[in-house]
């Protein structure tokens, strides 16, 4: 498989200036090409003349409470993408909408220092304990079943020693997909009989990921998505890594084959933290990644685990200055005395080589773990939502954040309600939505007031009462909402059905599709199993004409809205034969089973496919089934 | 091999009832499958000491899903009031432990709650206890949960039982309950820890589905007092470094 676009082992970086300390964002991948993982060369110290805490990841610089903060925005070097626009300045952009000033976190009670995960370093120092000492801690660790570090480090170490940090050294399993399994495009397709959602056949045509029979956990995919051209495409784990990978070219010699997917970019986006104060381990699982539309040659992604947001860029170097006169070529310096003749670099091409750099970190603003983050239209502000509060960002300045929704009780025993996801308008950069986990849609106006508590629209569906059980209310909590590209509809996802809502009617949604009803009998034992508390995510195709949303046994289901019909389809390793086509899945409900029908007590509960992405413009489909990506597309007559 | 939540083998159990169910729909086998999830519900609520926060959302929908039944259960009347059987303690000390549990849980992860090191390991009993003891509290921790939904009887029998459990709490382990309040540094607390261990050294008989729990978690009281020790000394440790 083609690492596409990324230098192998040449020759050592030269950097233009000596850094105090080599910072790379992804130490651990280094077979992959290093050069491409290190951090930019243009990496400012801060004020204290430290490399930049980004680089690292979290940990070196501790947070400072916002009202101690003295400089304005942050040490890190300005976003190149914002022409004219300083970080002192940056407020008057899209906070400036119509409407009262909103009001800055310092109103809002910021949470208390001692909530704040402290920093961790990055070399964790052995610390030395005595022997009683040593055996007490043992006692503990044994207790919590934590395995304790050689080192003789603290138990915040000894939370790193599982398997997701073993498995994290290897590459991604994305990345280790043998090259037979990418599709080799030639060769006709199957036949197969015709799609019954959708007047196009869908099928394969790649699939990422190893084919191991016991999966690292820290190789499960949690999210997918295209970016706004739908070139890249990039997909986060549970390890905290982002693998992006971008569509080739169209072939002139392959006419009958679309681009297909290859690597670009892979670098580490997270890592564990240990919250001292909660002794909990913060995880590096990437919830979700959001792109933001590009502005320049550069691409730039926000993606979040449970605390923290990052926003990195993605750029390209394809030259390299040579012919420097103070350094010769191996980069030593030149003894000024010594050079008869100067000459002007001049630019050389060189290998392709991608870097991914953090350029913000927008931490310490959630109590709750974050589930949603979703970029406005003003491309300049950015939402993030976790259990019970909104946080408007703005994307230049990562020290303050607006807190817009709150809906923590003052007394946390009557808590019955958390906000499970959260999406801005797509055109309308002062509307935004959330879900609950009680089956209700909330859409605000931030412009109404500073704190969007009360809603503006309140979308709820009656409920059946001849359908009322134990789970009802469990069944009915939303995982995902997302707007339609128009933006005149929204969709939801409870967990059994998928349902499309138009803004202008609160009462029900005008259309109700079915994924697995067939599930409805079992939900005592999904309730169980915990299966019930399966988060699925849905996505809108480009043309808003068709949705698709992920079930169990790695089926997934597509509704065409305007023919009204949908399709069950499965992501294996069975039907991946190049530009097979997929063929429709049925299961079988009761009584007699067809030939080619699944039972559902054969279902298999653990094959989930939660994430999926719809290309913005063509007919191409990411599905992530646990460890592996599927992508489909639509058949080329 | 992704399989979260218990893997109980009563599945088998769980299909019979609900065959049972389809096929005679009596009211015993309703409330039998209804008690069975009420259980089911309680432990998955008890199970949060992982290492890993646990995930709110879910947390509160099954602390919804467990009020909802005890609602149903007031309802019926088959939510009783303190009966002096052991048979009618059985539920009950279930009931009372939920809203325990519920709170000790939303608490453990909304109020910044205990650290596993944290030398103030048991401050619950004291923000619990002093309104109890004192029997003035405006708000009683125990029935505030359902303050919206329960009848006034709910209160009483929720005060009653709790009452007897504090009682064994405080007889049992008088110099643990000093030590305890001597610490009161910062609402930090593992409530749901210690009063479950409390409950299954004082009933062994009936609770023995949480007890079972319990042990598998550092309940006993007994070793209150060392881990308070332990965790004492590894402060000390971390906090030179």
């Amino acid at each position: 498989m083609r690492d596409g676009g990324v230098s192998g082992p040449g020759p050592p970086r030269r950097r233009v200036r000596p850094q105090p300390r080599p910072s790379r964002s992804c130490p651990r991948v280094g077979a992959f090409g290093g050069a491409s993982l290190q951090g930019s060369a243009r990496r400012t110290p801060d004020h204290y003349g430290r490399p930049s805490a980004e680089g690292r990841g979290l940990g070196l610089r501790p947070p400072t409470p916002a009202t101690l903060r003295s400089r304005p925005g942050v040490p890190s070097s300005p976003s190149p993408a914002a022409p004219g626009q300083g970080p002192g300045s940056a407020g008057a952009g899209a906070l400036d909408a119509p409407g009262p000033p909103l009001h800055p976190a310092a109103s809002r009670p910021v949470p208390p220092v001692a909530c704040r995960p402290l920093p961790v370093p990055r070399r964790r120092r052995a610390m030395t304990v005595n022997r009683a000492g040593r055996r007490a801690l043992g006692a503990i660790l044994k207790r919590e079943k934590i395995a304790p570090r050689r080192a003789g480090a603290a138990a915040a170490a000894a939370g790193a020693e599982r398997s997701a940090v073993a498995a994290r050294r290897r590459l991604p399993g994305l990345l280790r997909s043998p090259p037979s399994r990418a599709a080799a495009m030639a060769g006709a397709g199957g036949g197969g009989c015709p799609a019954g959602g959708n007047d196009f056949q869908w099928c394969f045509s790649q699939v990422k990921g190893a084919i191991d029979e016991d999966v690292a956990e820290a190789d499960v995919i949690s999210t997918v998505e295209f970016n706004y051209s739908g070139d890249l495409l990039a997909t986060g784990d549970k390890g905290g890594r982002v693998v992006i990978f971008q569509r080739e070219q169209e072939n002139k010699s392959r006419p009958h084959s679309r681009g297909e997917y290859n690597v670009y970019s892979t670098f580490q986006s997270h890592e564990p933290e240990f919250d001292y104060l909660k002794s909990l381990e913060i995880e590096e699982k990437i919830n979700k990644i959001r792109w933001l539309p590009q502005q320049n040659a550069a691409h730039f992604l926000l993606s979040t685990n449970d605390k923290t947001i990052k926003l990195w860029k993605i750029s390209e170097r394809d030259k390299r200055a040579e012919g420097y006169n103070l350094k010769d070529e191996d980069g030593r310096l030149r003894d000024p005395f010594r050079i008869t003749a100067l000459r002007v670099p001049i630019l050389k091409p060189m290998d392709l080589m991608v870097e991914a750099s953090p350029r913000r970190i927008f931490a310490n603003a959630h109590t709750y773990h974050i589930n949603s983050i979703s970029v406005n239209s003003d491309h300049e502000t950015y939402l993030s939502a976790d259990d019970l509060r909104i946080n408007l960002w703005h994307l230049e300045i990562t020290d303050r954040s607006f807190n817009i929704v709150d809906i923590k009780p003052a007394n946390m025993e009557e808590l019955t309600e958390v906000i499970t996801a959260a999406e801005f308008h797509p055109h309308q950069c002062n509307v935004f939505v959330y879900s609950s986990s009680k089956g209700t849609i909330r859409l605000c106006d931030m412009r109404s007031s500073a704190l969007c508590d009360r809603h503006s629209k309140f979308f709820e569906e009656p409920e059946d009462p001849s359908s009322r059980s134990f789970f009802s209310e469990i069944i009915s909590s939303i995982s995902d909402v997302k707007f339609s590209h128009s933006g005149r509809y929204m969709m939801t996802r409870d967990y059994l059905s998928v349902k499309v809502w138009d803004l202008n009617m609160e009462s029900r949604p005008v259309e109700t599709h079915q994924v697995h009803e067939y599930l409805r009998s079992k939900l005592c034992s999904l309730y169980e199993n915990d299966c019930i508390f399966d988060k699925f995510e849905c996505c809108w195709n480009g043309s808003d004409s068709a949705i698709m949303t992920g079930s169990y046994n790695n089926f997934f289901r597509m509704f065409d809205r305007d023919t009204r019909r949908d399709v069950t389809l499965e992501a294996s390793r069975e039907s991946s034969k190049p530009r097979a086509s997929l063929k429709p899945r049925k299961v079988c409900t009761g009584g007699k089973r067809k030939k080619d029908e699944i039972s559902v007590d054969s279902l298999d509960f653990n094959k989930k496919i939660l994430h999926t992405a719809w290309h913005p413009a063509d007919n191409v489909i990411a599905v992530a089934a646990t460890n592996n990506l599927y992508i489909f597309q639509d058949k080329i007559n | 091999m992704f399989a979260r939540g218990l893997k109980r083998k009563c599945v088998g159990h769980e299909e019979d009832v609900e065959g049972a169910l389809a096929g005679l729909k009596t009211v015993s086998s309703y409330s039998l499958q209804r008690q069975s999830l009420l259980d089911m519900s309680l432990v998955k609520l008890q199970l949060c000491h992982m290492l890993v926060e646990p995930n709110l959302c879910r947390s509160v929908l099954i602390a919804n899903t467990v009020r909802q039944i005890q609602e149903e259960m007031t309802q019926d009347g088959t939510w009783r009031a303190v009966a002096p059987q052991a048979a009618g303690r059985a539920p009950l000390d279930r009931l009372v432990s939920t809203e325990i549990l519920c709170r000790a849980a939303w608490e453990q992860e909304g109020a910044h709650p205990a650290p596993g090191l944290g030398n103030g390991h048991t401050q619950g009993p004291v923000s619990d206890l002093c309104p109890v003891t004192s029997a003035q509290a405006p708000r009683h921790p125990q029935s505030s949960v359902w303050e919206m939904d329960g009848p006034r009887e709910n209160r009483g029998s929720f005060h009653k039982s709790l009452d007897q459990i504090f009682e064994t709490l405080e007889t049992k382990n008088p110099s643990c309950m000093e030590e305890l309040f001597s610490d009161v540094d910062s609402p930090y607390y593992d409530l749901d820890t210690v009063l479950t261990g409390m409950m299954a050294a004082a009933r062994p008989g009936p609770c023995e589905g949480l007890a079972g729990l319990a042990a598998a978690t550092p309940g006993p009281s007994s070793s209150c007092k060392s881990d308070l020790g332990e965790l004492d000394h590894v402060v000390e440790i971390l906090v030179e470094t």
